[in-house]
């Protein structure tokens, strides 16, 4: 399976293995495979693979994980740059589109 | 709203339960196909709440799903022969995924509807089954402690719930996995398609009217037979970047999505240079490179916000410098352009 890959050493994700109790949460809902368990504790193992959804953090019971999480949409962050807010991504077609 | 997916009612704790098909009819197909080309703008939604597949009981799974009819629908269909509950939670008729990035497919609403419609009293069980996708959205732990209802992630696609569920609710690596194949990427193009809207229209008519001008007046033929050549080239710089870069998007060399598309959208120019398109002169040819490479350029970038891959922070970073080339290419170009109407170069 080819995996795409954007840009790299851009993302924000940092996981604090002091916290982490290897309770494979973020493996779990991680879509894009960044995270393996090694000794016990999570580990981004595949770091530019992150599209900084922000699914990990969100479901670490321990707060291990810290992600600046956002969609990565060019017309989303126009939207916030010509409306002076952060990216927005309401472009108003309903479901498809976000 | 369409409800033709309601086959009865279940008489339940907490009284009648809708009742719905797991298969499509001819309306939901197209209904589909209208949703996907953004055909009339519906809205396409279904009623929020609790709705029953086969003939659940007190001990039936409960699956979770936001109200865009897609994701309701698919859900639906993958759980033939299959006898559950359904949680309909309110994301706005907005798709999971979306939802649960801008936060309608949340813990709140989670939380939320499952005080509503009492869950605790429909089953004896305290497990909920959400998509993977809601994790952006929801705190399994924070919905744990507010409800004591305890979130299973299931599958990425609907399509694999049976084989989770038979695994014992297990998903295997792959079912875990957001994928972009060829297939998805054509899906989500005609979002951007759609991009330009009455841009489309209103652009090639002033192009249409600006070919009138040649060095020296003006004339309504030369507005048509170089009207129509620019307006063709305007078209294929505009579909390199948003038809041709998604759906060759792993065969084209860069990362950046503007690179991708000021490579497709060159190469659009060098077909119509050979097909005697942009023009005679070297400087109107030039400015046809620069349009064209600008314009596809711009249309690949947008095309980050459908692909599931894409970072914020490299979206951000992307545009950074790739937006400022993308102006100067386009408004060089046309005003190259303009000036070849009106000067002999
Ligand atoms: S979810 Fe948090 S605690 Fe659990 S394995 Fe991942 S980082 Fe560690
Ligand atoms: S932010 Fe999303 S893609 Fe990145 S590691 Fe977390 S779950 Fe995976």
């Amino acid at each position: 399976m080819s995996r795409f890959t954007y840009l790299t050493d851009v993302v924000t994700l940092k996981l604090d293995p002091e916290k982490c109790t290897g309770c494979r949460m973020c493996l779990i809902v991680c879509p894009h495979a960044v995270f393996e368990i090694e000794e016990k504790k999570a580990v981004i193992r595949y770091l530019d693979y992150c599209m900084e959804c922000g699914a990990c953090a969100k479901n670490c019971q321990e707060g291990a994980i810290t992600v600046k999480s956002g969609v990565g949409c060019a017309a989303g962050i126009l939207n916030g740059l010509i409306r002076g807010t952060e990216p927005s991504c309401d472009c108003g077609s309903g479901g498809n589109c976000c | 709203m369409n409800a033709g997916f309601i086959t009865g009612h279940l008489q339940t704790d907490v009284g009648p339960v809708p009742q719905i098909s797991t298969v499509w009819s001819f309306q939901d197909r197209l209904n589909t196909m209208k949703v996907r080309w953004s055909i009339g703008r519906m809205s396409y939604r279904v009623l929020p709440g609790i709705y029953a597949v086969g003939n659940p009981d007190k001990s039936s799974r409960v699956f979770v799903t936001g109200n865009y009819k897609l994701s309701f629908d698919h859900l639906r269909r993958a759980l033939i022969g299959i006898d559950g509950w359904l949680l309909v939670i309110d994301t706005k008729g907005i798709n999971v995924w979306c939802a649960a990035g801008k936060g309608t497919f949340g813990t709140k609403e989670v939380v939320r509807r499952i005080r509503i419609h009492h869950l605790e009293k429909l089953v004896d069980h305290r497990k909920i089954i959400l998509p993977q996708l809601g994790a952006t959205g929801v705190s399994a732990h924070e919905v744990k402690h507010m409800t004591g209802f305890a979130v299973i992630y299931g599958p990425v696609k609907a399509v694999d719930i049976k084989h989770f569920l038979e695994a014992g609710l297990k998903a295997s690596d792959q079912m875990r996995l957001v994928t972009f194949p060829l297939a998805e990427r054509l899906k989500v193009i005609p979002v951007d398609v759609f991009y330009g809207k009455y841009y489309m229209l209103l652009v090639p008519a002033i192009f249409f009217i600006l070919s009138g001008f040649y060095p020296g007046g003006y004339s309504v033929d030369s507005a048509f037979t170089v009207g129509w050549k620019s307006t063709l080239n305007l078209y294929s710089g505009y579909f390199a970047g948003c038809v041709i870069t998604p759906a060759l998007l792993p065969w084209i060399p860069f990362r950046r999505f503007s690179l991708k598309g000021i490579v497709t959208g060159w190469l659009a120019a060098f077909l119509l240079l050979w097909l005697n398109t942009l023009g005679g002169s070297i400087a109107e040819t030039t400015s046809w490179f620069l349009m064209m490479g600008g314009l596809s350029s711009f249309m690949a970038m947008n095309f980050t916000g459908s692909s599931t891959f894409t970072s914020l922070s490299g979206v951000q970073k992307e545009m950074k410098t790739a937006l400022p080339i993308q102006i100067a290419m386009v408004s060089v170009g046309l005003a190259g352009w303009i000036i070849t109407r009106f000067l002999a170069l």
